[in-house]
């Protein structure tokens, strides 16, 4: 009649809540290194697969870049004066051994860390605030409302009246650039807080500043660094715009300067040096958002 | 268990002459009508009505979130005027803090009024224990089940030790099976910390199941159709379900519901202008109909 224990069900000894739940449970035995890579290959397959396509194609684009310069095409376009990844990968290796290529890069970096640093912390807080005070938001908003719309690279000729030096006016624009998009995202965060979460807090004896602090300030961190991103990006576009028209100094101003110096190979270098500064700050920033919010991480 | 201490039986609830209205663009919408409850210190009491009866607005009141337009709720004598860690909220979303683990989310109502922080992790600990959660104190909340996000909820409610807890159909998006285990934690917290309850649900078993007292409402305007005691003896089993005793009840509130429920029904017909159809209002004739 009774059965050997070796075929009960190993659900039989459980208690009853751990049969009609499912959720994470810890792993029993620790596998071996073999099975894990073999795991972690199967897991991460199509993520590998990315990054060798991606390989590939940056490989190809270096190949048609030097085909076209090479060989000087004209077609529409004229790559007649156009430097090949060659000539760009010299003046790079001259350029890292010149202190005053890495003066231009430092420059513009802490041009981009003072602007975009107080932007963000302007833009924040009178996000939150607009958000939670109706009557700020009603002073502040059309205000907004009306400077937003004016490109940071429009404001050159007013910020150079404004600030008594030009270091202050490219940081200005900088600032300005980087400041709407922050103020607009972590409204638009703060109009988007679940009201029952708010009640929650408040039947647990949550007042007014703590609600604030607890409640509407983390559930609007996703939208708040949103706005960061997209300020950042647009911190490098009004950064590079005004340091080509007014800088004497800057990343921006050493591509511009390339140009009138015919000195064709440093505009690419330039450019590149450009695209990787705002890569690199992006992705600072979206390492900072998985530190800040980690219950969001995968 | 040692975490919080035994106290005397509190935590009476009364709402008299009850009403309340919602302004809208057509003008004010009457919710809720004419409303007398009250709960005992230590009651079960459910409130059950069909849907769109103004149970929410019932409980939401009690709760502090929203002022009648006429009447007044007390809790103890003390006019409510708005939320208080006093009564404990319980939401059919689970509600819980993405942001926060299990336990700061636990933790959160002692955080609030000030413990430091090592003693209310401590008492965090204990009660996520008696729900059979401290496996889980580290998690967020977007990783655990339906039945363990609303364990969490119930547990972060009682947590402060609230005179009164609300519950607001808590178990309406759960599967059955899960359902069944939460009423029995849910029953195990209510005998041992003698709190009362004030539970809406729109499931007559679940009511009859878990009360010493259910309240029938009316289709909008909702009031007190019916008020039923369960004299069923505790600690009440799964096996009652079936007992001439429960069917009886369930039978009696369930023709009290249906009955509403055909008026709120009927009401959405009329006002579709199906008027003319001359539709009777009894059961079986509009099942057909429709
Ligand atoms: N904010 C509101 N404004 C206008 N009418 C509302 C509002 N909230 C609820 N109502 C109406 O009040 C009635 C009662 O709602 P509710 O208390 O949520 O019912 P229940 O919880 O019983 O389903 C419903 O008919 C609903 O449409
Ligand atoms: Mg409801």
């Amino acid at each position: 009649m009774s059965s050997p224990a070796i075929l009960r069900h190993p659900e039989d000894s459980m208690p009853a809540t751990a049969i009609a739940e499912t959720g994470p449970e810890p792993v029993a035995t620790p596998p071996s290194f073999g099975t894990l890579a073999l795991r972690w290959y199967r897991l991460n397959r199509s993520g590998l697969r990315a990054i060798a396509i991606g390989i590939t194609s940056l490989l190809a684009f270096l190949l048609v870049w030097h085909l076209l310069t090479t060989y000087r095409v004209v077609f529409f376009v004229r790559f007649t004066n156009v430097p090949s990844p060659l000539a760009v990968y010299a003046s790079f290796i001259k350029a890292i051994h010149d202190p005053k290529f890495l003066m231009h890069i430092v420059l513009s970096c802490r041009r981009i860390l003072v602007g975009f640093s107080l932007a963000a912390i302007i833009g924040v807080p009178l996000g939150l605030v607009m958000g939670r005070f109706k009557l700020v938001h009603e002073v502040i908003f059309p205000v907004a409302e009306v400077l937003r719309p004016i490109p940071a690279i429009a404001w050159v000729p007013m910020a150079i009246m404004l600030w008594p030096t030009n270091e202050q006016s490219i940081v200005y624009i900088t600032f300005l650039g980087s400041f709407f998009p922050i103020l607009v995202n972590t409204l638009h965060g703060m109009t988007l807080v679940d009201p029952v979460l708010v009640r929650a807090a408040q039947c647990l004896g949550a007042r007014e500043r703590s609600i604030f602090r607890e409640v509407y300030f983390p559930a609007s961190l996703p939208h708040i660094f949103t706005g960061l991103t997209v300020g950042m990006g647009v911190a490098w576009v009004s950064l590079i715009a005004a340091e080509m028209i007014s800088g004497q100094y800057g990343i921006g101003y050493f591509t511009w300067e390339a140009y009138s110096l015919v000195q064709y190979a440093d505009i690419a270098l330039g450019m590149i040096a450009i695209g990787v500064l705002g890569l690199g700050s992006s992705l600072l920033i979206r390492g900072a958002g998985q530190l800040v919010m980690p219950w969001r991480a995968k | 268990m040692s975490e919080i201490p035994a106290k005397a039986p509190q935590g009476h609830i009364e709402v008299r002459s009850f009403s309340l209205s919602y302004d809208s663009i057509e003008g004010p919408v009457q919710a809720v009508t004419d409303t007398q409850i009250h709960v005992k210190p230590g009651e079960f009491v459910s409130i059950v009505g069909p849907s769109g009866c103004g149970k929410s607005t019932l409980l939401n009141a009690v709760a502090g979130f929203l002022k009648p337009t006429t009447g007044i709720v007390t809790v103890d004598g003390e006019r409510v005027s708005g939320p208080s860690a006093e009564r404990g909220m319980v939401f059919q979303q689970y509600s819980l803090f993405p942001w926060k683990t299990v336990r700061e989310n636990v933790e959160f109502g002692l955080k609030m009024r000030g413990m430091p922080r090592s003693q209310r992790e401590r008492a965090a600990r204990t009660l996520l224990g008696l729900a059979g959660l401290e496996a889980f104190e580290k998690h967020y909340p977007e990783k655990l089940s339906g039945g363990m996000k609303q364990r969490v909820g119930i547990v972060r409610a009682l947590a402060t030790g609230p005179k009164v807890l609300l519950l607001d159909e808590p178990f309406g998006a759960l599967d059955a099976q899960t359902r069944v285990i939460m009423q029995q934690i849910l029953t195990n917290m209510w005998q041992r910390l003698k709190i009362s309850v004030l539970f809406v649900t729109h499931d007559i078993d679940e009511a009859i199941f878990l009360s010493d007292r259910v309240y029938c409402m009316t289709a909008r305007p909702g009031s007190i159709k019916a008020e039923i005691p369960i004299p069923l003896e505790r600690p009440r089993q799964q096996s009652m379900m079936m007992s001439s005793e429960f069917l009886a009840l369930r039978r009696g509130l369930m023709s009290l519901i249906r009955e509403e429920s055909l008026k709120a029904m009927g009401g959405e017909i009329n006002d579709l202008g199906m008027r003319g159809l001359n539709i009777e209002l009894h059961g079986q004739s509009l099942a057909e109909v429709l």
